[in-house]
C-alpha cells in the first residue's frame, strides 16, 4: 500500500466484519513517530486466533485460505523500525496499534486520510466513528454523532451528496492541520 | 470554511426527495471491491469517482456500494454493475478516468462498455 491512509481503510474493514458498532481511529504524528490506532468494540479474537493473525495464511473468511491485511501492515510498520501491536479480547473488541518511524526511507506518507475515513463511512453508514488526527499539540477530527445530529434519522451517511460533503469537510480540516504544522516549522 | 450546519441544508433538501426514489427492486447497483487487494490496486479513487459522477448527474436510481475480495485479485480494481433483469457486468483494472464513460454509457444509456469488461481483458 502506498499510504498509511490506505492501511487505515483496509484494517478498519476488519472491525466492520467483526460487527463493531463503535470505532476509534487515531493518527498521531509526534516527533519522529507516526502512530495509527484502530480500536473497535467488535466481537474480538480468541487467544489462538490472535497468536496467528499476522500470518498471511490465517483468515476468518471461508472462500479463500489467506488474508493479507494485518501481515502487510505489520511488514510496513516493522520495515521502518516501528512495530505492530494487536490487543484483543473475545466479546470486548480489538485494538490495532501500528508505529512507523517517520524519518525512515521506507515509511509511507500519511496520504489521503479524509478519503479513507469518508469511504469507511460510505461502506458502513451505521457505524459510530470517532476520528482524530493529532500533530504535536494540534488536532482535528470527526465524530459521526455530530453528523447525525444535523442529518437526522432519515438521511444516510452513505448518500453520495453527504459522502462528498464529509470528504470535502475533512480535506479542509486536514489542510488546516498541515498548514499549522508548516507555520511552526 | 465548511461548517456542520451545512448538513442541515442537505437534510432538508433530501427529506423532500425521499419519496421520489425508486423502490429497491428497480435500482441499479454499482459494487466496488474494497478488500486489501482492491485498496492496494487503487479502488479508493475509483469508488470516489463513481460517487462524484452519480451525484453530479443526480442519478437517484443508482446505489454505489462496497464489497470484499471478489476473487480475481490480479484484475483489481474490479467494479460489478447489476442492472435489474440483466446479467451482471464485471469491469476490471478500473481507473477513475474510465468511470465517466461507464456512468454515461452503461448506467444512463444502458450500453455496456465492452472494452473495460472482464471479457475483453481475458
Amino acid at each position: 500500500m502506498k499510504e498509511i491512509a490506505l492501511y487505515t481503510l483496509d484494517i478498519a474493514q476488519n472491525s466492520i466484519t467483526a460487527q463493531a458498532r463503535h470505532l476509534e481511529v487515531t493518527l498521531a504524528e509526534e516527533g519522529e513517530t507516526i502512530t495509527l490506532t484502530i480500536a473497535d468494540d467488535g466481537k474480538g479474537m480468541s487467544p489462538e486466533l490472535l497468536a496467528t493473525v499476522s500470518d498471511p495464511f490465517t483468515t476468518t473468511r471461508t472462500t479463500r485460505k489467506m488474508g493479507l491485511g494485518l501481515p502487510l501492515l505489520r511488514m510496513a510498520a516493522e520495515q521502518t523500525g516501528g512495530s505492530l501491536r494487536i490487543e484483543s479480547q473475545l466479546g470486548v473488541g480489538t485494538t490495532v496499534t501500528a508505529v512507523f518511524q517517520a524519518s525512515h526511507i521506507d515509511c509511507p506518507p500519511v496520504g489521503d486520510m479524509a478519503g479513507s475515513i469518508t469511504l469507511l463511512l460510505q461502506g458502513a453508514p451505521e457505524l459510530e466513528l470517532c476520528y482524530t488526527h493529532k500533530m504535536g499539540e494540534e488536532q482535528i477530527g470527526l465524530d459521526t454523532r455530530q453528523l447525525r445530529a444535523e442529518l437526522g434519522e432519515a438521511v444516510s451517511l452513505a448518500e453520495p451528496e453527504v459522502v462528498l460533503w464529509v470528504r470535502d469537510y475533512l480535506q479542509e480540516q486536514e489542510t488546516l492541520l498541515r498548514e499549522h504544522k508548516g507555520m511552526k516549522a | 470554511m465548511k461548517s456542520l450546519a451545512e448538513l442541515r441544508a442537505i437534510r432538508e433538501r433530501m427529506e423532500k426527495q425521499i419519496d421520489l426514489r425508486e423502490s429497491s427492486d428497480d435500482r441499479i447497483r454499482v459494487v466496488v471491491g474494497m478488500a486489501t487487494c482492491g485498496i492496494a490496486a487503487g479502488a479508493r479513487p475509483v469508488l470516489n469517482a463513481f460517487l462524484e459522477e452519480v451525484n453530479k448527474r443526480e442519478l437517484k436510481n443508482v446505489t454505489v456500494s462496497q464489497t470484499g475480495c471478489i476473487g480475481v485479485c490480479r484484475l483489481e480494481p474490479i467494479v460489478e454493475v447489476y442492472v435489474p433483469g440483466q446479467e451482471k457486468v464485471t469491469y476490471v483494472k478500473m481507473t477513475p478516468d474510465k468511470v465517466a464513460s461507464i456512468v454515461s454509457e452503461h448506467l444512463v444509456n444502458g450500453r455496456v462498455v465492452e472494452e473495460y469488461t472482464i471479457g475483453a481483458a481475458e
